[in-house]
């Protein structure tokens, strides 16, 4: 299975998104330039962590503009997995693959720490090893990682289970407490309703070797390495 | 067609949370400003265009601030001035 890992201007995550496909997952993986329009055969598209365009305007809304991006929203369109980690989420909302958007952390803070998730829904190509309830432990490292969507596309996202993961705290509750950046309902994460599609503020790419601090993330890739060979 | 600067305000929609405005409300209270009762902190845009004419570069900043000037989910737009540049 081959990894597309996009690289905007100003994206510093793809590197490690390389790394966590080839090292650990010993899966190819190829860097996709975001001025090209060629995903160069990739089953799977990375849209990494970063500062594309360096969050010029609003982060992720002049990436979403990327010639490449074309061709990912057309692999989505397919069915083909694609996940957002941080900037990269915030580019797939504004690119519209995922609905709503992420505003500046309600503490206004930088955050930089692990944080615990907990999977919403499986039905997805990256959550399909997952169980509901089960919690994960990753790293967060963003400024603009609210969680925001009007009321009636919220009333939608959660009726139709697009939630994916939630910010808890140690025990699995949802507090206030747990929800780092103020986002509604302590959404971490989102799916299209494909469920090809997802995105997420914490770095799965990030929690991959126990010499990081966690292994958790590993589930993700292994789900979706499990989803394309099926 | 003549040269138009259209500038162009970008604000949180009402009713979300402005931590950024909130901040700088709490800022000025501090400094003894106690009449102030929010603020909102957005971006102003001065776009330098070519047009037809003034409504119709009002017309394209419309579409320009719908496709990528603002969030349509988070943030309201208002065109505050077009002058003949």
């Amino acid at each position: 299975m081959k990894f597309g890992i996009v690289s905007f201007p100003g994206s510093n995550c793809d590197d490690d998104a390389v790394f966590a496909a080839t090292e650990t997952l010993g899966e190819p993986a190829v860097k996709l330039w975001h001025k090209d329009h060629d995903l160069q055969g990739s089953d799977v598209i990375i849209l990494p962590g970063g500062f594309a365009y360096g969050d010029y305007l609003r982060a992720g809304a002049i990436a979403r503009f990327s010639p490449i991006m074309h061709e990912v929203s057309a692999h989505a369109s397919r069915g083909g997995p694609v996940i957002g980690i941080c900037n990269g989420f915030q580019i797939a909302c504004e690119a519209g693959l995922l609905p709503g958007a992420l505003m500046r952390n309600a503490g206004l803070q930088f955050l930089s720490m692990p944080v615990t998730i907990r999977v919403e829904n499986t039905g997805t190509r990256w959550t399909s090893l997952c169980e509901v309830g089960q919690r994960l432990t990753m790293p967060i490292a963003h400024g603009e990682g609210r969680y925001t969507v009007d009321a009636a596309t919220l009333e939608r996202v959660e009726g139709e289970g697009l939630v994916v993961f939630r910010y808890v705290d140690a025990s699995g509750e949802a507090t206030d407490a747990a929800n780092v950046n103020g986002s509604l309902d302590n959404i971490a994460g989102v799916r299209n309703f494909a469920g090809n599609v997802v995105g997420l503020m914490p770095h799965p790419e990030r929690a991959l070797d126990a010499q990081l601090g966690s292994t958790d993330g590993r589930v993700l890739f292994e789900s979706v390495l499990a989803a394309v060979h099926a | 067609m003549k040269h138009f600067r259209i500038n162009v305000h970008i604000i949180p929609r009402k009713g979300l949370l402005d931590p950024q405005g909130k901040a700088v409300a709490d800022a000025l209270h501090t400094l003894g400003f106690d009449a102030v009762r929010d603020v909102h902190v957005g971006r102003y845009l001065v776009i330098e265009t070519a047009a037809a004419d003034v409504a119709a570069a009002e017309a394209a900043v419309r579409e320009m601030c719908a496709r990528l000037l603002a969030n349509p989910v988070t943030e309201d737009f208002e065109i505050a001035g077009v002058v003949t540049a």
